[in-house]
């Protein structure tokens, strides 16, 4: 840490509860991430939109590494993303994630999945890590299936367990990448509903997301993406009542026509 | 069955008929289900009817289990001479291991057979003291059948026969699977060097037929070991067989390490696991589960290919087999020593694939069960 540009104002970016400042990420030739400068506040909840391919995902994914940025800060609860190890394990320590297809551990019962990493990575004594996990499938409101395994599940569950194993580090920062996008429609409400009661607890979300009823209820920040660029933020409000951009206009026009 | 009305949404799960479930069923679906099925089935049971009572008349009706000599069988009866057989069973068994020793071989086999429970029996009490038994074991194989430590030492040149084909089988099979992981996450990793290493030796041992290999062990290392070296006959084999099975596995291992899906492993990374750990609980119980059915093959292939040890002057069962079959006394019994050491065999190799059946039934998560 000898080139640390934050030097000047480290308490500035340790107040917020992620940093991200003159951000690009690149796959290959392609450039996925442009310039991206975001701040979000302890407890702030975020909904990121955009069309398919706009790096949304790829924004909330650079938040705990699962994707290396190739220029400018990530600053994640006053830690700085680098390739030091240290950093990116207490990163994730803080952070925790769910996913589009769940990727729950299909060779574990849903209890063991959530065990697992306070047990492996915390050191935790399996009886408490147990205790913690039931609370947790509690609050998911899916106790009863603590013993069956993920195959067993319908996809609401799944993904409700999946939100109960990341809880289960108590991360101060969750990240959901389009929590309801690979389920059946009757069963996107419970999950909506488990987030909508966690959103209410303090705890900073960001959620790539396309589902607008939970935008409105929920977000204080609804922050649009195209072409790897931030477009248009603004209160949920403004920016579904009066969208500034264009291409935020033709993109509510396109979503919102169907629901 | 008298039509019986139920009101809408009360409709209950009725037993299905039994043109559906029993036993006539099952015969009619199974058996004669189609025109070509008859003309199977019926085919079949003919041969069958054609094939196992003369075999059975060779092998047990019509056979002599006592006799001083091939012709001393022949007089009693027409079929096998099994005399032979139980002559040499011992030889069969022990190779040239001294007999007042045989206790050790004896001992060990036992041994052997409680350090499987341990590994195959996953719902044993105090499974854990049983697992670091197993992990002793051949340290303790080792001192019992070389000797040594207060026991008379025993040269490797006299081990053969069954004794031999486990001690490779078994060594082959408990090394073989941890370096063939190895190697098949060493074929993946992210570090250009150990990639290339493990390319490069996965495609250099497969691409080799075992039978090299075992000459380079039995002549070849003498060139390039410094002079002096005492080094194992045995030990050689053992070693080349373990690598050469190693190679095979380590690519049976990749393919199940290739349909895990991307998202296991980010999910593991996201609940803030280092790479071993999501390694070893995530990635492989399931890249090991998928590839059961390759793993046992490789296995059961190790196993048989123990029989060309003969060709550098190891005498495995075949090659006891073969010098038998040289003595005056027994010339021209081949069916029955091919047939004993193929049964033989057959049981090993039967056991470990069904083996592996059940442990794919049993890790089953599919659904419900």
């Amino acid at each position: 840490m000898s080139e640390n540009p934050n030097d000047s104002q480290p308490r500035e970016d340790s107040e917020y509860a992620v940093v991200m400042r003159n951000v690009h990420k690149w796959f290959g030739p392609f450039h996925v991430l442009k310039n991206l400068n975001l701040n979000v506040t302890r407890g702030e909840k975020i909904v990121i939109c955009g069309p398919s391919g706009s790096g949304k995902s790829t924004l909330i994914r650079c938040i705990n590494r699962l994707e290396e940025h190739q220029e400018g800060d990530i600053i994640v609860d006053g830690t700085e993303l680098t390739n030091d190890l240290k950093h990116i394990d207490k990163v994730r320590s803080e952070v925790g994630m769910v996913f589009q297809h769940f990727n729950l551990f299909p060779h574990l019962t849903v209890l063991e999945n959530c065990t697992l990493a306070p047990i492996w990575v915390k050191k935790m004594p399996k009886a408490e890590a147990e205790e913690i996990a039931m609370k947790y499938l509690e609050r998911v409101k899916i106790p009863e299936q603590a013993h069956k395994y993920p195959g067993q599940l319908s996809g609401g569950q799944q993904q409700r367990v999946a939100i109960a194993r990341s809880l289960c580090k108590r991360p101060r920062i969750m990240l959901f990448d389009e929590p309801t996008s690979a389920l059946d429609p009757e069963m996107i409400k419970e999950v909506l509903d488990v987030m909508v009661e966690l959103a209410g607890e303090g705890i900073t979300m960001l959620c790539v997301t396309h589902e607008m009823g939970f935008a409105k209820t929920v977000a204080d920040r609804v922050i649009f993406m195209d072409g790897g660029e931030i477009i248009e933020q603004n209160s949920p409000q403004e920016f579904f009542d009066n969208p500034q951009h264009d291409r935020t206009k033709l993109f509510l026009s396109q979503i919102l026509d169907h629901t | 069955m008298k039509p019986i009305s139920y009101k809408i949404g009360e409709h209950p799960d009725l037993p299905p008929p039994a043109s559906v479930t029993g036993p006539l069923a099952w015969v009619r679906n199974n058996l004669f289900s189609s025109p070509t099925n008859v003309v199977m089935t019926l085919v079949s049971v003919w041969l069958l009817f054609e094939l196992i009572p003369p075999m059975l008349n060779w092998m047990l009706f019509d056979a002599a289990f006592s006799g001083e000599n091939r012709d001393a069988c022949r007089a009693q009866a027409g079929g096998a001479c099994w005399a032979f057989i139980a002559e040499r069973f011992r030889l069969f068994t022990y190779g040239f291991y001294p007999a007042e020793e045989r206790w050790r071989v004896n001992l060990a086999f036992v041994l052997l057979l409680l350090a499987l429970v341990p590994v195959l029996y996953d719902r044993l009490p105090l499974r854990k003291y049983g697992l670091y038994y197993s992990m002793v074991f051949p340290l303790i194989a080792g001192w019992l059948l070389l000797g040594g430590w207060g026991l008379a030492p025993v040269d490797t040149d006299q081990f053969g026969g069954f004794m031999l084909t486990l001690v490779i089988g078994v060594t082959g099979i408990a090394f073989s699977l941890p370096i063939g992981i190895l190697l098949a996450m060493g074929r993946q990793s992210s570090l250009p060097v150990i990639r290339l290493v493990c390319v490069g030796f996965i495609e250099f041992i497969r691409g080799v037929p075992l039978i090299t290999l075992l000459f380079v062990a039995s002549t070849m290392l003498n060139y390039f070991l410094p002079k002096g070296t005492v080094f194992d006959l045995l030990l050689r084999v053992l070693i080349m067989v373990t690598l050469f099975a190693s190679a095979y596995m380590a690519e049976v291992i990749r393919g199940g390490l290739q349909a895990i899906p991307k998202g296991q492993v980010e999910a593991a990374e996201a609940i803030g696991m280092k790479y071993w750990q999501s390694m070893r609980l995530v990635v492989l119980p399931q890249a090991l589960k998928i590839s059961i059915p390759g793993i046992v093959n490789t296995f059961i292939g190790l196993y048989k290919d123990t029989t060309l040890v003969i060709i550098i002057g190891l005498l495995d069962p075949l090659g006891i087999g073969r010098s038998s079959l040289a003595d005056t006394k027994w010339t021209g019994l081949h069916n029955e020593v091919y047939l004993f050491v193929a049964i033989f065999f057959f049981i090993s190799c039967f056991s470990m694939s069904r083996y592996s059946l059940y442990l794919e039934k049993k890790l089953q998560t599919e659904h419900d069960h």
